[in-house]
This record gives C-alpha cells, structure tokens and sequence, in this order.
C-alpha cells in the first residue's frame, strides 16, 4: 500500500501560498511564515481565502498533491485538478455501472451494510467499554436491529428500497447516538442531524469532520482514477461529488463520528469555542477548528489492520485502500466490492 | 499486410514489462496506473540520453546516432533506440545525407548485468525489426549494452525470434484493444515490482469477497 503523507492545513486566513523551488511557501503580507519541502505532502488544504500562485498550483498539479479551497467554516470552494490520468477505460465502466440501477444497487448495498455494521460495532463496542453508564437494553434493541437490516440489505437489488433501509438504519443509530456523549452534556447533545446550518455544537462538530472525510475521499478517488462526481447510490446533482459521498457512508461512523466523540468526551474542546448566530446557526471559532484537524491528522496516523485486505495501514489510508478496491471491482478484478469492516 | 493505425501504437519499452508480468504491462499501458505516467517516464528517459554530447557522431567507418526514435507499422509500436550503429557495409542501404551504403546495429542500454530471461533481448529484436521495415533492409545483429559488466553482448536474431516478438505483440495489441488488465499468477517476482502497490497481488489470491461478507455477518 502506498505510502501516507502530510497534508498541509492552511487555517491562517488572509495568507498567500507560492512555490519556491521544491517548497511550499506561506506568506502573510510580505513576511514568510512557514516554508515546506513539497515532497513530503499528499494534500494542502486551504481555508479562508488564501491565495495560491499558478506556479503552486501545476506544481501540485503535476505531483499529484491534492490542492482544495474552503470557506473558513469548512465549506468546499474549489479544487485544484491536474491533466487527468487517462483512465477513461475505467472511468466509462463507471459510468456504465451508474447508468444502471441495478448493477448500482449491488455495489451501493455493500456499502451501505458496511455503513450499518461499522454503526452497529461502534454502539457494541460502547456497550462494553461504558456497561454501567449507558442504558444497554435500549442498545441492544438498536444493535439487534441493525444487524436484521443487514440481512436483509444482503439481498436486495433496488435502489430505492436500499435507499430506504439505509435511511431507517441511520434513524436508528442517530436515536441513541447521544448516549455515547459522557461528558459536558449541558453543551453537547444529539437530538438529530441537522446540517445547513448546524444547529448545535455536535453537528457543527460532525458537519466539519465530513467535509474533512469528503475531501480525502474524493482526492483518494481520483488518485485511483475514478471520478469522483458519478455516484451509485447518491443521484448524480451537478457539482455534487456523489461518489465521494457513496464512499464515505461506511466511513462515516468509524472515521468521523468517533473521532467528534473522543474530542468531547475527553475534554478537548468546550463549548466556549462555538458562537450561536441569532438565527441558531452554531459556528466554530479557528481555535476548535484547528483542534478538530489536529485530532483528524492524529488519527490518520493510526494504524489499523484492513479488514479484507489483511494490511496493516493507517487510518489516513483507508479511503485510499477503499477507492483502489472500488476500482478493481469496477475493473472487473473483484466478484464484490469488499465494503470496510470495522470492529 | 495488415498495419496498424499510429494511434493504436504501442510502446516498445512496454515488451519487457510484459515480458516481466504482463498485468503489469496492463496497468502502466492501459490503465496508466504509474506514479508518474508513462509519457514523463519516457521524457526523464529521452533526456538522460539526448543530454550526452554527441547526438551524431563520426568513428571511422562508423555513424553513432542516439536516441533515435523507431516504429513499425507492421507490429504496431513506436519507441527509441538508446543507441544505433550504422556500419559501412556494401549490402547496406544508403542513408540521407551521406556517401556510401550503411547498415544499422542498434545497442540497448540495460542497468545491471545479463538477465537470465528473455526481456532484454526481445526489445532489442523488436527495435531491430523497426529499423529493418524504417529502412528497408535485413538485419541479423544488435547489442545490450550493460552498465554492470560495462561490455556489450552480441545478440544474433533468428527467425524463430522474430516469431516470438510477433506473437507476444499480437498478444499484446489484443489485451490493448479490449482494454482488458488481465489476472496473473502472483509470486516472488511482486515483491520487487514497482506496481505492487496498484496492483495488490495480495488481492488477487484472497478469498472471494462475497465470502469475506457472509463470514462477517454471521458472526
Ligand atoms: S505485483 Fe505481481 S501480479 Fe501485480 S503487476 Fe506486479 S508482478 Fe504482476
């Protein structure tokens, strides 16, 4: 498996990024504040503004290094894509596939079970780590629940009907969701996702943590050679990047969703680093922003063993190893594509 | 004679990687799945060559000309010879801008030393057979040059080799044109090879995933 690099957070806003040589340089108002060998990134991610010279730009281009814009709350604005890699054998299957809704369907349920199995593991898991602090009957109904529609997912071959289960399950794990927050529950809770905009500080949490899992997903696709904008299960929406959200449905849970927890239940952020807007709009200031990508850096670094590939890789890897193994499916390599198993 | 059309063209350089794997081959050729793709590959590599002094260069009886780019219409490929020796020779042809007849040697530069398969030597024949449609002449002998032993071999190409590179670009240009990566046998050689990681030999004798699925449900 390849190897993981650094991707570069720019969350100083108002500053300018320009190539030097081999480096990445950061300056604000003519004084340099930081300077990187461009060897060592995988992606730069920029948020508020920054500017970037043209010649960073193809610089990145042509290294393949993810370059992408976002608003200083976290919102996509653009990325930066190189002369694509000819995969056009690979991208017309896609298409061919995503034109079919049947052949949709049984890549999309095997998504969506590993949606709902790595949901379940993570509600089990909680149920033996915290036995005494949470209401495990309710749980158990929840995890039982879970791994019926598993079963039934297994065989079904409709989208819609998969839209539909998928749908109840993520009810299901949303209603007891909050149980898994321990700590500083006055200022955080879940009463359900809500996202444009969030409403609380949990879902300002969540909705930041995906879009920084929607971005390494959709560079991992195109580093595979899928476009990332075709989908299965999403329907194709112009500037949606469907398949980046197919993808990121099994990993929601395990990637996102516990890292948001850890950072509340282990006191790392509080609730003075987020601003309610008049019309409830809830808003991170730039120190939690900054906390939240440490924590996700953090966690990339993590090792874990890949379920079906039986590697050890870290968890920045992960929506590498899944977009590689969606392509060799769709290459006709793979009799399934083998959704990301957690426990 | 069937031809081929130019853009259907294959890379020479891509017969020893078939030769090596031939999924391989398919993932640099087809699927164009290389750190960096094959076209900046060829570039590094065009340059490495055309950066030495003499482009052409005059020994005696001896034409050297370097990087010099071939193709065959007939076999379908296109690619450079790192070096071509024209010889003065009275059954040779005679060559634009120069007074007598000439018969081309092309030399392949190989890192390393000798290699016990076949890879080396049919590139070079494929080379030789472009040079024999270019210039409408029959050839019998090239060199690999290796940089190890820092001495040429003299390869001496027979019909029956001839043969062999025809039909392994016949294979070639098949899988091309179905666009079609195919499955291999995995072994000792993926571990040194540079698409190990594209490739996931790992993958290709894993267990079904249907089955990895249904184990993991039902636990
Ligand atoms: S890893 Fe093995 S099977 Fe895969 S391309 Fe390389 S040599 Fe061939």
């Amino acid at each position: 498996m390849k190897k993981l690099l650094n991707t570069l957070f720019v969350t100083t806003p108002d500053t300018y990024l320009s190539l030097d040589g081999e480096n990445i340089v950061i300056k604000q108002e003519e004084s340099v504040l930081a300077r990187y060998p461009l060897h060592n990134l995988e992606a730069v991610c920029t948020f508020g503004y920054a500017g970037v010279s043209p010649a960073l730009m193809g610089a990145c281009a042509e290294r393949n290094i993810g370059l992408t814009f976002m608003t200083r709350n976290g919102r996509f604005l653009a990325r930066v894509i190189g002369e694509s890699r000819g995969n056009v054998v690979l991208r017309k299957e896609q298409y061919r596939i995503s034109d079919d809704p049947r052949r949709s369907a049984l890549i999309a349920r095997n998504l969506i079970i590993g949606k709902i199995y790595n949901s379940k593991w993570i509600l089990e898991r909680a149920t033996r780590d915290y036995a005494l602090r949470m209401d495990i009957k309710r749980i158990k109904q929840v995890t039982a629940s879970l791994t019926e529609a598993m079963q039934i997912v297994r065989d079904v071959e409709d989208l819609e009907i998969l839209r539909g289960l998928e749908g109840n399950a993520a009810v299901q794990y949303n209603s007891v969701f909050d149980d898994l927050i321990l700590q500083q529950k006055e200022h955080f809770f879940f009463h359900g996702r809500n996202r444009r905009p969030p409403l609380d500080n949990v879902n300002a949490l969540l909705s930041f943590a995906y879009t920084l899992l929607s971005n390494d997903m959709t560079s991992a696709l195109e580093a595979v050679g899928l476009d990332a904008y075709v989908g299965f299960l999403h329907r194709d929406r112009p500037g949606r990047a469907s398949l980046a959200l197919d993808m990121m449905e099994e990993l929601r849970s395990v990637h996102a969703d516990r890292m948001v927890l850890s950072l509340i239940n282990k006191k790392l952020i509080n609730a003075k680093g987020f601003t309610r807007k008049e019309n409830g709009a809830v808003i991170m200031d730039d120190d939690t922003r900054k906390l939240v990508i440490k924590a996700w850096q953090e966690k990339k670094q993590e090792k874990i063993m890949h379920p079906y590939l039986n590697e050890k890789i870290s968890w920045g890897l992960v929506p590498y190893a899944q977009a590689l193994l969606m392509a060799r499916y769709i290459r006709g390599d793979l009799d399934e594509y083998p959704p990301f198993l957690w426990k | 004679m069937q031809v081929y059309n130019e853009e259907d063209y294959l890379l020479l350089s891509g017969i020893q990687h078939f030769n090596f794997c031939r999924r391989q081959w398919a993932l640099i050729h087809i699927e164009q799945q290389w750190e960096e793709n094959v076209r900046t590959l060829e570039g590094t590599y065009v340059h490495r060559i055309a950066d030495q002094p003499f482009l052409r260069e005059k020994r005696g009886d001896k034409l050297i000309v370097r990087a010099m780019p071939v193709q065959s219409q007939e076999l379908g490929i296109t690619g450079i010879c790192d070096v071509v020796e024209f010889v003065h020779n009275l059954e040779g042809v005679p060559l634009a801008g120069e007074r007598g007849l000439y018969l081309p040697y092309p030399v392949e530069y190989k890192r390393g030393k000798p290699k016990k398969d076949d890879s080396d030597r049919s590139q070079l024949i494929a080379q030789l057979m472009c040079l024999e449609e270019m210039l409408a002449c029959e050839l019998s002998t090239g060199y690999l040059y290796y940089d190890e032993i820092k001495h040429r071999v003299e390869i001496q190409v027979t019909s029956a080799d001839r043969e062999r590179v025809r039909e392994v670009l016949l294979e070639m240009h098949r899988y091309y044109a179905r666009s079609h990566t195919p499955k291999v046998k995995t072994g000792p050689h993926c571990e040194s090879c540079s698409l190990n990681r594209v490739c996931l030999p790992e993958m290709l004798k894993r267990r079904s995933v249907s089955s990895f699925i249904e184990s993991r449900l039902n636990e």
